[in-house]
């Protein structure tokens, strides 16, 4: 047996190296997880400076001992290429998983092992974990606002039979596939807003909403015998004359007599509020701003210097100011700006500032893409002899769009994680309930449950939209 | 010249639909305020404003005018953004290099920093660390001293205050400095160019840095000293430290929260920069000869900066716009001293908040100007 070298680890003594090294790393490991599981010094007996810093030098002399190049053991090489390549790293990588060990048992106790579940009163909370009891008795009001507990069918009704209606897209076979874009573009957000608008406000124009849905599905069922020639303008034109049609001249007496037996009961928008509001903003805001922003975006690189300026203006002005300062424009100086009889609503206002305010960013991102495309395509397209309008949108924008999914992805996120703004003017979404039923005398001391609750489920969306747009980047990824 | 309809019209029209709606909101706006008795102008920024702001940079209390109130709330608004960007900088380069690192628990933990504060709103973080976690902190008259002299409290941090004398002798050195810095580089360059020699110039840089200003103390009568924060008694249960500077925790929480949610962003600008840069050029340069460090220095780096810079100046003005969430908790930046307690005292609804906005405005289109300029300038040119 050769002498053993202990400054330098080498292949000749590879077994004698790797038992030590392993030995010394599991010690140090050991070390902090009895530390900080069990809060039990095995190292106490030393000064505390030197007990302090023990696991890191012995770790660290265990990691040096099995630091042996192609040593011919899989998990070995793998483990030394991946966390070990050099001293620096391994000091980096033990501090980690000290780090890691050391802040689980705080977080585990505090989430579960003393956190306090049973129980509606606040009584209950006793122990140092957290109080899941303050969020299960708020729950309603950080989900729905004011809404009155008896009406809150409604909104989940709504939101069901939306993401229903949403999901339609996946459930489609190739005889509809040519409709979706269509459906998806004018007549589900139509549906939405006949949704938002007249079921959770309720009240008697709740029967607006059934003339709307016998349109819809009357419209829908004659559009199979259409030509394919005619569908677009068909569909364009013919749900809403069929509204407006049997809303005033077949049912009109009737169901003014049936709106007066029971209507639902109308719920303001001020006293909207939590999660439910978040999505409806978000929603909106993301119905609104994405044409405004793609006309920008087109008339930003249009021919004519003076919509080109326009368009510059437009998109610079917003691009340069914060949201909050323009949700204050919204609420004291936008009305200045209307006839004294005009009221328009508060959630309306927010609506409109936010999607103005995200438009901006959508056209420059949109902008971006069609920079991006090579002249040819323009050339090519003009060449067919296609318009202004026929170029881009069976030419131009599919490409364009394909490119900035990623852009438009972020935007997004952006006015979802924007959306609590609108406390400036009043609203109170998940956020603002939180900071409401935190000066509730009854139960003060319980904000860090509160945040940490909003920050998981808004860690959720924003996590869940992201993944999505980078499925979609995927799906629609083509070589150029 | 030829006039075709078909030019003039869309234009006509886009034209005219915007006059007819600023024409329509002007219209109604002078309608409105001659009902309420309300006259427009900007001659309330002279009055006594007769408010008080708790924390500011420059002397102020409530016998100074209005436009002195938007100046305090402008330069607070200045101050957390500078804190920020530096943290927020400092952070993300980190955090964006740490992204790339072959070691696998290093490169999991900096993508675990990234998703997690990037994906919570803004506002949720700042009221976190306000309502929240800087609520835990001890009282003043349990604070221990961290780092020795300094106190970190539910009241804010309270750290020494630096008392200078002569201290435009010691700021002319560093500027001397700073100018002999920049001469040195530009010779060095030259030098480089013409007979392909290396100048050490870090080391001259980091050495006139320490040495001017040393001067200045030695010969130029520059003194320094501390005044070192003291707890006092205020009631029985109330205590407060005095001397010193003290640091209030909203913005402590606002410069935290800023820089953590921004730091991610420019840490995926920085990964997105490095990795932009091909790995040929990596090779190349090292084929010819050149130390890691040169390579680093002299092919990765500059070509690097020319994919960063543009983005990060981008969240630079965002971190400056969202520093206008200090509304929420408080801290009194430009939003709440001026858009907030000034408008609800004079309610001149459009002069205040065309004012703060023409602000902001012209914050980020001086950056995006010299931005665009900037850009012009390390652009490649092709042949």
């Amino acid at each position: 047996m050769s002498k053993i070298n202990f400054l330098k680890p080498d292949k000749s003594n590879l077994y004698t190296f790797l038992y030590l090294g392993t030995f010394l790393f599991f010690v140090s490991v050991l070390d902090v997880l009895l530390n900080s599981f069990f809060s039990l010094n095995i190292t106490g007996f030393l000064p505390s400076f030197l007990s302090f810093l023990l696991p890191l030098i012995i770790g660290f002399i265990g990691l040096y001992f099995i630091r042996i190049e192609l040593s011919g053991i899989k998990q070995l090489d793998l483990l030394n290429k991946h966390i070990n390549t050099n001293n620096f790293n391994a000091v980096l990588s033990l501090l980690i998983i000290f780090i890691i060990l050391k802040s689980i048992p705080p977080i585990l106790s505090w989430f579960f092992v003393d956190a306090s579940f049973a129980g509606d009163s606040k009584d209950v909370c006793t122990g140092s974990g957290a109080c899941w009891t303050y969020i299960k008795v708020w729950i309603r009001r950080f989900m729905y606002g004011m809404y009155p507990n008896a009406e809150q069918w409604r909104i989940n009704l709504s939101f069901i039979s939306l993401a229903l209606l949403g999901s339609v897209g996946y459930f489609a076979t190739d005889r509809f596939k040519k409709y979706l874009t269509l459906y998806y573009v004018i007549i589900y957000p139509f549906i939405a807003f006949l949704f938002i608008f007249f079921f959770i406000s309720g009240g008697p124009v709740f029967f607006d909403f059934s003339y709307g849905i016998i349109a819809a599905i009357l419209s829908i069922i004659l559009g199979f015998f259409i030509p394919n020639k005619f569908k677009f303008y068909y569909f364009l034109i013919v749900p809403f004359a069929l509204y407006i049609l049997l809303k005033y001249f077949i049912f009109y007496e009737e169901l003014i007599e049936l709106g007066k037996l029971d209507g639902l009961n109308w719920v303001e928008t001020g006293a909207w509020g939590g999660l439910s509001l978040t999505f409806i903003i978000s929603f909106f805001c993301l119905i609104f701003c994405f044409p405004i922003g793609m006309a920008f975006a087109l008339g930003r690189r249009s021919g004519f210097p003076l919509i080109r300026y326009i368009s510059i203006g437009f998109i610079e002005f917003w691009r340069g100011v914060p949201l909050i300062t323009v949700l204050f424009m919204s609420a004291v100086m936008f009305p200045m700006f209307l006839p004294a009889d005009f009221f328009i609503d508060k959630l309306v206002r927010c609506i409109i500032a936010i999607s103005l305010f995200e438009a901006a960013y959508v056209a420059e991102v949109i902008r971006g893409g069609l920079q991006a495309l090579p002249r040819g395509q323009y050339e090519a397209a003009k060449s067919l002899g296609m318009g202004y309008w026929r170029m881009h949108i069976f030419v131009i924008l599919p490409q364009a769009l394909k490119l900035v999914i990623p852009g438009i992805a972020n935007t997004f996120l952006a006015l979802v994680k924007d959306t609590p703004l609108i406390f400036v003017v009043g609203l109170l979404e998940i956020v603002g309930m939180l900071n409401l039923a935190k000066t509730n005398p009854e139960w003060l001391g319980f904000a860090m449950e509160g945040y940490v609750f909003a920050a998981i489920i808004f860690w959720i969306i924003c996590y869940a939209m992201s993944k999505y747009s980078y499925n979609l980047e995927e799906k629609y990824k083509t070589d150029r | 010249m030829n006039f075709k309809l078909k030019d003039i019209g869309p234009q006509l029209i886009t034209v005219l639909a915007v006059v007819l709606v600023f024409g329509f909101f002007t219209y109604n706006a002078q309608v409105n305020m001659e009902n309420r008795g309300i006259d427009f102008g900007y001659g309330f920024l002279s009055q006594e404003s007769s408010f008080d702001v708790q924390f500011s940079l420059i002397e102020y209390d409530g016998s100074h005018s209005y436009f002195r109130a938007y100046l305090v709330g402008l330069l607070n608004t200045i101050l957390v953004s500078v804190i920020g960007i530096i943290l927020a900088t400092i952070l993300g380069v980190i955090v964006g290099i740490a992204r790339l690192s072959p070691n696998y628990l290093i490169n999991k933990f900096a993508a675990f920093y990234v998703e997690f504060f990037r994906n919570i709103p803004l506002l949720l973080q700042i009221f976190f660390w306000y309502f929240a976690a800087l609520r835990a902190l001890p009282l003043p008259q349990d604070a221990e001293p961290l780092l020795g002299v300094t106190f970190l409290t539910i009241k804010g941090y309270f750290v020494p205050a630096f008392i200078w004398q002569n201290f435009n002798i010691f700021f002319y050195s560093l500027v001397a400095a700073i100018i002999a810095i920049i001469v040195i580089r530009t010779h060095a360059k030259k030098v480089q160019e013409t007979q392909g020699k290396q100048t050490p110039v870090l080391l001259i840089s980091i050495g006139l840095l320490l040495i001017l200003p040393l001067l200045s103390f030695l010969i130029g009568g520059v003194k320094l000293s501390f005044e070192v924060p003291v707890l006092k008694q205020l009631a029985t249960t109330s205590f407060i430290y005095e001397g010193g500077v003290s640091l209030p925790p909203e913005l402590i929480a606002l410069a935290l929260s800023l820089s953590l949610y921004t730091a991610t962003f420019i840490a995926e600008c920085v990964r997105a920069g490095i990795q932009g840069v091909g790995k040929g050029q990596k090779e190349a340069a090292a084929s010819i000869g050149l130390t890691p460090n040169q390579v680093l220095k002299l092919v990765i780096m500059p070509q690097a900066l020319r994919i960063i810079i543009p983005p990060t100046t981008n969240q630079y003005l965002n971190l400056t716009k969202n520093s206008s969430l200090a509304a929420a908790i408080a801290y009194p930046d430009l939003v709440l001293v001026f858009a907030g307690t000034a408008l609800m005292q004079t309610g001149k609804a459009i002069e205040i908040v065309s004012i703060t906005m023409f602000t902001y405005l012209s914050l980020s289109i001086s950056i995006s100007i010299l931005m665009n300029w900037y850009n012009k300038k390390i652009a490649i040119q092709e042949k």
